[in-house]
């Protein structure tokens, strides 16, 4: 179970955040991840924060999902 | 007191008596101004000599505002582009609207301002339409009925049944922004993004497209069912196959941060202003390169090419490698969590 | 066996079958939490939608999916109010827009999701939201894994674990698998060159005569998991019983609400009557969910049950082993 995607918190606000995924923004919550901070990757399912990620391997995650994506080119 | 009610389109609108008159002639007459319209004769009369192109449509998309449009703009993309399909340049447009009792006016001169912009820049008329209003509850807002008509220039014969083995595939640009827009604003599923419907008209780039080579045999806009069902339809009505290779079709980023977050695939992701081409092989670069000097062919890309082996199948070469059939999108596009 | 759904998708994809030697036979499980819905419980959801002013608010991937009599989006189109959404969060917004009408959100999904319907239990219960309701027909993944290596039927030589399952319980619960049966496990994420990861570890684990649990999808499973998931989960659930369809009962592989919250029980709160369940003649998606069978083996696929007209849930939920062979094209060797 399964679909969850890597996200970019950007801001809080009390048990809810602000979240980015390749571009596009989400509330979340961070019920079952309360001690996310702004900054933090975190694995969201059905706009929940299930885990928070290490940056690193998050950047890393993202970057298999571009190469997918095909041209690595965007308009903006 | 009457100046109040009249902010919203009321039942009597639609009736024919003198309300509807000052509908039709402020709200659609004025703003679509021409001269086949301001007659107002039961139909419109002109002339013509070739082959004409006929088409018909129905828009009835929830919610009619969405980013990058509205259902106006997309009715007259829509036809125009259909149009464009056979290889026609779009001529006239027929514009019939079923209204919602209580849709406020300011809201239908929006889409008619927008269905203005869009017909100028396809170079289109609306000249003649039809006006109802129904009961609260009987349509969702508005639906927009269209049909269309266009001139197919002389020496082109494009249709579905033309691909041939060893032709290319051309896609025009990025697919699944419109679908996306649109979901983005649904009710249980909203989130925030820039990215815009890619609704716009095509007449042009077809033009250019016929300038730059007379071996183009088959066009398609690949609207509801997206990519995938379109390339299914072609290689069912030609009886070839047509194999894509993943990493070349064009999507943008958060299209696949959307469709990674629902969990749809692009490939099956409604889009409004793109067009497939089956081109022999020979003109494809150059069918390319014209396509890319056009505003809307910039991202344009040889996506794949027709076989004749397994007719009637779509195959994928996927990043890895590997293959698998792409088949038609079966019902609806639904949202997963799995 | 890849165990989790998301991970049969990925395979069939991206035609990792094809890329793999032919020595490497991959077998679809359990883990579709949809596929795995019992007639019985889907009857259920769909009584609820008839009773007067009852919003159903579910997940999209159950709008299809085949009951005894009907299914979700036949009783949509007979006029009951089914909305489909992403969120718990999307479904308690509707709740708090329409005061005058119960919403009910029909709980399915594994441990990734049991979680997020606990905290919207919650939430519920901070917010003072008194007309949302669940239908409990969450199910647990290490119990039904237990009763399937415990049948004997399949025998496996390396099992894929579910990525964001995972990510919830942690890597110790798989531990029995490893121990008690020899099997090697390895903990996946949801990319193709995940999936290549883990049969290589698995592989190598073979080679090596070895067998325990590893973490390849390291970026996002911890081997505790998210304790504050665990928890809420705990204070809102209990395990029970379930029943999954082709498997039958697996005791202790269900959530129920525990009793200082059975009041946001949806079956509790409303009187309803599902009616006598059937099962569909012909369908071997038991078979299929054990890995016995494989959807070639179905006298049904492809004929009967094409994902346009679907007679068991594995051809309609877009995880479900049927869908995608027939839709990625297990003709192709993949």
């Amino acid at each position: 179970m399964c679909l969850a995607i890597p996200a970019l918190i950007k801001s809080i606000e009390d048990k809810e955040a602000e979240a980015e995924m390749g571009g596009i923004t989400r509330r979340i919550s961070l019920w079952l991840t309360p001690e996310a901070k702004i900054g933090d990757y975190v694995l969201v399912h059905t706009g929940y924060a299930i885990n928070i990620l290490d940056q690193k391997e998050a950047e890393e995650t993202l970057s298999l999902l571009e190469q997918i994506a095909g041209l690595a080119e965007e308009e903006s | 007191m009457e100046e109040v009610l009249e902010d919203k389109i009321l039942l009597a609108h639609g009736s024919g008596g003198k309300l509807s008159h000052e509908l039709v002639e402020r709200s659609f007459v004025k703003a679509l101004a021409n001269p086949l319209l301001a007659k107002l004769d039961d139909s419109a009369v002109f002339d013509f000599s070739g082959r004409l192109a006929f088409t018909t449509d129905s828009y009835v998309v929830s919610p009619i505002f969405f980013p990058g449009g509205d259902i106006g703009k997309l009715a007259v993309c829509g036809t125009v582009n259909d149009l464009a399909m056979s290889g026609a340049r779009p001529l006239y447009l027929s514009l019939s609207f079923i209204i919602e009792e209580g849709l406020p006016q300011s809201e239908l001169n929006q889409i008619v301002n927008s269905i203005q912009k869009a017909a100028r820049e396809a170079g289109v008329e609306i000249v003649t339409g039809d006006t109802k209003v129904v009961h609260k509850g009987s349509a969702d807002k508005l639906f927009v009925n269209t049909a269309g008509v266009g001139i197919i220039p002389e020496g082109v014969d494009i249709s579905g049944d033309k691909a041939r083995p060893g032709d290319r595939v051309i896609l025009s640009g990025t697919i699944g922004d419109h679908g996306i827009a649109v979901l983005s604003q649904r009710e249980g599923l909203s989130f925030f993004t820039r990215l815009e419907s890619d609704c716009a008209p095509l007449g042009d780039l077809v033009a250019e497209m016929l300038n730059a080579s007379p071996n183009i045999h088959c066009l398609r806009d690949p609207t509801r069912g997206g990519l995938a069902t379109s390339l299914n339809e072609l290689a069912k009505q030609s009886k070839v196959s047509i194999r894509i290779e993943e990493e070349k079709i064009p999507v943008r980023e958060e299209v696949m941060a959307a469709c990674e977050m629902l969990g749809l695939d692009p490939l099956y992701v409604a889009n409004e202003g793109k067009l497939v081409a089956i081109v022999l092989a020979e003109d494809a670069d150059k069918v390319l390169t014209a396509m890319r000097e056009n505003n809307y062919g910039k991202r344009a890309a040889i996506i794949g090419e027709v076989r004749a082996e397994n007719p009637g199948r779509v195959v994928m070469k996927t990043c890895l490698g590997a293959s698998r059939i792409v088949d038609m999108l079966v019902g609806d596009l639904l949202p997963r969590i799995c | 066996m890849e165990f989790c759904g998301g991970h049969t998708v990925t395979i069939f994809r991206y035609g990792i079958r094809q890329v793999l030697p032919p020595t490497i036979n991959m077998v679809s499980g359990p883990g579709c939490p949809i596929c795995v819905t019992a007639n019985a419980d889907l009857d259920k959801a769909l009584a609820l939608s008839q009773v007067p002013d009852v919003i159903i608010a579910t997940f999209g991937d159950m709008l299809k999916v085949p009951g005894s009599r009907s299914s979700l989006q036949q009783v949509r189109a007979d006029g009951a109010d089914v909305r489909t959404v992403y969120s718990t969060m999307d479904a308690l917004k509707i709740a708090e827009d329409n005061p005058t009408k119960s919403v009910v959100f029909l709980g399915i999904g594994f441990e990734t999701t049991a979680p997020t319907i606990a905290a919207s239990i919650l939430q519920a219960e901070e917010k003072e939201i008194r007309n949302y309701y669940v239908l409990p027909l969450h199910k647990l993944c290490p119990p039904v894994l237990r009763a399937i290596l415990d049948s004997g039927e399949v025998k496996l030589q390396g099992l894929i674990c579910p990525g964001h399952v995972s990510a919830i319980i942690g890597s110790h619960p798989w531990d029995f698998i490893a121990r008690d049966y020899g099997i090697p496990c390895v903990v996946c994420g949801f990319e193709p060159l995940d999936i290549l990861q883990g049969v290589d570890m698995l592989v190598a684990q073979i080679e090596n005569g070895e067998s325990r649990v590893e973490i390849a999808y390291r970026r996002g499973v911890r081997p505790e998991g998210n304790q504050q998931a665990l928890k809420l989960m705990a204070q809102v659930f209990e395990p029970c019983p379930a029943h999954w369809r082709g498997i039958g009962e697996v005791p202790d592989s269900g959530l129920k609400l525990g009793r200082r919250y059975q009041h946001f029980d949806a079956e509790l709160a409303f009187n309803i009557n599902p009616g006598p369940t059937y099962e569909h003649v012909g369908c071997v998606c038991g078979d299929i969910l054990r890995g016995v069978k494989t959807p070639a083996d179905c006298p049904l696929f492809g004929k009967a049950c094409t994902p346009q007209y679907p007679v068991g849930p594995c051809m309609v939920s877009s995880e479900g082993s049927c869908s995608a062979y027939y839709l990625y094209g297990g003709g192709l060797g993949g």
